[in-house]
């Protein structure tokens, strides 16, 4: 019995530290769909104390709106006030899995010793495990011993990773390291009775000295060495540690984790067992991944959260995935830090009217103590859209200084890298040959017009030549990150058919000029037939329609000293990729796009793009 | 039936409180169970260890570490005086001797062989944990600290700044809506937790620190004032820390709200009484709120805390908005539409029908609702 059962109905559930949210998965027609979603906040919160709470709010709306949907009101998920898995046709669920970021996420410290060298590799492994990484310390990071000391003491990670050294190099430094965690003897943030764990992954003849400095006074757990020489990363076996770890120690003091994890399970080889809890971020880069290879293309992706943005990337031939944490902008808890990192003015130039300064930092206030409260005023719509723009552009500022090619090493040199003067250490993000950009999170999959997440995708990440951009629709990238580890094909289904809706297109050529200037001549042959022609000055923008599935064939010169991709001044033939929004044609300039300082000159501007945008309505603007 | 909204903060004339009063780090537990306490009684202590400081004797003492062992005049768990030799070669007949003597009075964690690196721990700095509130102890945890709990009048609010202080209460707004002035702060205010009404401004709080009132309660504070008075902008809510010698609560939150009625009657029928406060923030992992907490009288067989619940969202439940437009004020739900509905923002959302306490009938999304109990 059940060994030949299909995985008919799954619940998939992402605890974020804000808002629960759950999907429903079912097999109809021969394939696997998302049906429903549902959402409630996330109860970790006194007095329910209890994330479960959460989750069974999350489910039951899905069960409401399921049995809503199919005009069926025996359909049930919930009996005895958990998920119900039966293994039993037509009854309860088939599977249920779960990520989670409630509780801050994973919270972890790193040390190297180099900062530039093993210790940004420690930190690329903690980062892509899903972590957030509180602090970097190095021998080589200018702090005195006795300040390094403090801060470990201060800080009560999760757990801590320590790296440092390559294979046979020298143990003294490493061993320093170990000696100022040992004395710092710091305590896990969550519960004091359990010893902190600790994962070395550095040089291998340094493992005994480890030990002994270490082995009594942590829960140390000894990996493989994360670089094991200077040209090579191995971030595997740390980050699969991490994760063990995560489990084992930090979800398991979590208020509800240990219900929850009894929870998720689902069937593998015919057998239902459980099924770990992943941290949100490491889900989600499981999916950006997998798209990455499946369609051979550049992929850069951004959650951007209540607490925190996360991007990932893939980028260059070899398919180098990066992720970073921006672990303070964010649009509710952190949304307050976002005014502090960019300045109201920053924010303020993306807002096409007047507004009192004081009125809006006393929003921002109440967003930050208020954190699951929603604009219900148009005003405060585009002002949370504006904050976002700003939150997105630091997340990605600190992102393309951390994705860069390994520093120390010595790089074979190659003919086109002398004319690229490439350097080790440089950032791989690239604009310009990138294929798609994805937003995701709250602000950007919630926003009530498509052409908004196109906007802030634009202004904020400003994508060099011809890129596609999508949003994940309700973002499910996490729970179907999940979701593979019991069924690829559910989530890759899933995936294309439901996760993804692709917004359209952006061609913006890079370089600038004086306005009224041509800066590109286009000419489009629609899918309806029409063919748009027009040399479009510097500084404007232009929606084309062109449906999701459809495409438009383009003729593209950029005007004099641009370049969209083929070289300053060269012209490009191609296909354009239409969506739900359209085909964006951008001269506003890049490197550097600039708006005017004067808010005379810049409103008037503001209004005719997001005019032309069709962002907002009309009243506004 | 689905909660998509905000459970609300907590404000009552009646709760069993139970508070637990933990130390750091383990130590003395100074009460034990049964006992009667005061706020002010310290309940436990603990030795919090000194500062490490690193010290690179092989260096200092110019010998390669592994050969640090022959000179050494001390060992790991020793104690020390400043000016003690901890480390001396041996010279040449008894002569050029180098002597590295200890930079401070503390003990020697940890010599290491391999670094040559010392490192040196300062005296232990004492903590203490007060009770807080007063009430009986019901539970001692060996070691780490105590359970009290009591019986009090009880009020959460949204936001706050600085940690716990206590004061008897005092009423200087005489309406919810009013604006003190600092002139109304005077001597009388001394030690005292004062409640004001819609909004304390930067002035108010200047004086109320001159005059060294013990805590202000209002309803909102301006956020251009709360920069002023911290000389920062808070980025993450995260307080509690603040050194600015009273403890600040706001019960509804940024710019000028009116505290809301319930709150505002409950404080003004306890003037005079005791009240503990603290203005800890924290939203994010184990969210932390500020609170008010009078103890009221109470036989023991009273002390039996209900479980938590989670309010529900029903006709006829009261709630107070948290979102423009109609920021604070309460309603009573009229209807619960189940499908989604536009706003004015044209985002999709849950919402729920509600007459306002003016009067207006209005449609508002869930979340931007919080239910208050009765």
């Amino acid at each position: 019995m059940g060994n030949t059962q299909k995985l008919k109905r799954i619940i998939a559930t992402d605890c974020g530290s804000t808002t629960t949210k759950s999907i429903l998965i079912e097999y109809v027609d021969g394939e696997y769909r998302q049906t429903v979603r549902g959402e409630a906040p996330t109860t970790v919160e006194k007095p329910l104390n209890d994330v479960t709470r959460g989750v069974v709010n999350a489910v039951t709306e899905l069960e409401e709106l399921a049995r809503l949907k199919y005009n069926d009101n025996s359909i049930k998920f919930i009996k005895d006030e958990a998920i119900w898995l039966s293994e039993k046709d037509g009854e309860g669920v088939d599977a249920y899995v779960s990520t989670s970021s409630a509780g801050g996420g994973l919270q972890m410290m790193v040390t190297g010793v180099v900062a530039k060298m093993t210790g940004e590799s420690a930190e690329r492994a903690a980062l892509g495990a899903g972590a957030i990484v509180m602090d970097l310390i190095a021998s080589n990071d200018k702090r005195a011993n006795y300040e390094k000391i403090e801060r470990i003491r201060q800080l009560r990670p999760d757990m801590i990773l320590m790296a440092g050294g390559v294979d046979g190099g020298t143990t003294k430094h490493v061993a320093e390291l170990a000696e100022l965690v040992g004395a710092a003897d710091p305590k896990p943030r969550l519960g004091s009775s359990y010893k902190l764990p600790v994962i070395y992954a550095g040089n291998i003849a340094a493992q005994d000295i480890i030990k002994e400095t270490l082995g009594n006074k942590t829960d140390l757990i000894i990996t493989e060495n994360l670089r094991p020489i200077l040209e090579r990363e191995n971030l595997g076996p740390a980050r699969d540690k991490i994760h063990d770890l995560f489990m084992e120690h930090v979800m398991a003091q979590a208020p509800g984790y240990n219900k929850l994890m009894s929870w998720t399970k689902g069937p593998i080889n015919g057998k239902l067992v459980n099924i770990p809890i992943m941290p949100t971020p490491a889900a989600v880069g499981n999916i950006m991944q997998t798209i990455a290879k499946i369609n051979n293309i550049e992929v850069l992706g951004v959650d951007i959260g209540g607490a925190t943005t996360d991007v990932f990337s893939v980028f260059t031939e070899d398919k180098v995935f990066n992720r970073t944490v921006s672990a303070n902008l964010g649009m509710s808890y952190s949304i307050s830090n976002v005014l502090a990192t960019a300045g109201l003015k920053n924010i303020l130039r993306w807002v096409p009217f007047d507004i009192d300064e004081s009125e809006l930092l006393n929003m921002i206030k109440n967003k930050m103590i208020r954190p699951t409260t929603i604009p219900q005023k148009l005003e405060e719509l585009v002002l949370e859209q504006a904050i976002a723009k700003e939150a997105l552009r630091y997340a990605f500022i600190q992102h393309k200084e951390f994705a860069v090619g390994l520093k120390g090493g010595q790089k074979k040199r190659e003919i086109a890298d002398a004319f690229a003067q490439s350097v080790s250490g440089a950032s791989i993000v690239n604009m310009m040959s990138l294929d798609l950009l994805v937003g995701s999170g709250g602000v950007m999959s919630h926003a009530p017009r498509r052409n908004q997440s196109v906007m802030m995708l634009i202004d904020a990440f400003l994508p060099e030549g011809i890129t596609r951009l999508a949003v994940d629709s309700i973002f499910m990238m996490p729970q179907l990150g999940v979701l593979a580890e019991i069924s690829e094909k559910a989530a890759t289904e899933v995936f294309e058919k439901d996760c993804l809706i692709y917004l359209g297109s952006c061609v913006a050529p890079v370089g600038t000029m004086k306005p009224g200037k041509t800066a590109l001549i286009a000419k489009l042959e629609l899918p309806n037939g029409e063919v748009f022609e027009e040399s479009i000055p510097f500084g404007e923008v232009r929606l084309m329609p062109c449906g999701v599935g459809e495409t438009a064939k383009a003729t593209l010169k950029p005007g004099k000293g641009l370049d969209i991709g083929a070289g300053k001044n060269q012209e490009i033939s191609c296909e354009l990729h239409g969506g739900v929004v359209g085909i964006v044609l951008d001269t506003r300039g890049r490197r550097p796009f600039s708006l005017p300082v004067e808010t005379s000159e810049r409103v008037p501007l503001l209004k005719k793009w997001m005019k032309e945008f069709d962002v907002y309505p009309e009243e506004i603007l | 039936m689905a909660q998509a909204y905000s459970p609300g903060l907590t404000v009552t004339k009646s709760i069993v409180l139970k508070k637990d009063r933990i130390l750091p780090l383990k130590g003395k537990v100074l009460v034990k169970k049964g006992d009667k306490v005061k706020a002010e009684d310290v309940v436990a202590e603990t030795l919090l260890p000194g500062k490490v400081v690193p010290f690179n004797l092989a260096n200092k003492l110019s010998v390669p570490a592994e050969m640090l062992g022959q000179y050494l005049k001390v060992k790991a768990g020793d104690k020390l005086k400043k000016g003690q030799v901890m480390a001396e070669t041996n010279g040449f007949f008894g002569f050029f001797k180098t002597s590295v003597k200890s930079p401070l009075d503390g003990e020697i964690e940890n010599i290491s062989k391999l670094t040559g690196q010392m490192l040196l721990r300062e005296p232990k700095i004492p903590i203490q944990v007060k009770a807080f509130i007063d009430g009986i102890i019901v539970e001692v945890i060996k070691e780490e600290g105590v359970i009290i709990e009591n019986k009090s009048a009880y009020i959460q609010g949204i936001f706050g700044l600085s940690g716990e202080r206590s004061g008897e209460i005092k009423m200087l707004a005489s309406t919810p809506e009013e604006i003190i002035k600092p002139s109304q702060i005077d001597d009388t205010c001394k030690d005292k937790v004062i409640v004001c009404g819609s909004l304390i401004s930067y002035n108010v709080i200047k004086k109320a620190q001159k005059v060294g009132v013990s805590g202000i309660i209002s309803g909102g504070i301006d956020d251009k004032d709360l920069k002023k008075l911290l000389g920062y902008n808070i980025g993450v809510a995260i307080t509690g820390h603040e050194k600015i010698g009273l403890t600040i609560v706001i019960t509804e939150g940024f710019g000028m709200i009116k505290m809301a009625n319930n709150t505002f009657n409950l404080l003004k029928s306890f003037e005079g009484h005791k009240a503990s406060i603290h203005g800890i923030t924290q939203i994010r992992a184990g969210v932390m709120r500020p609170e008010i907490i009078i103890p009221i009288e109470f036989k023991k067989d009273e002390l039996k805390a209900e479980e938590a619940k989670m309010a529900t969202l029903e006709v006829g439940t009261t709630i107070r908005v948290i979102r423009q437009p109609n920021f604070g004020l309460i309603g009573k739900v009229t209807g619960l539409p189940e499908k989604l509905t536009k706003v004015e923002s044209e985002t999709m959302v849950r919402i729920l029908e509600a007459e306002l306490e003016n009067g207006k009938k209005v449609t508002i999304p869930r979340a931007n609702v919080e239910v208050i109990e009765e």
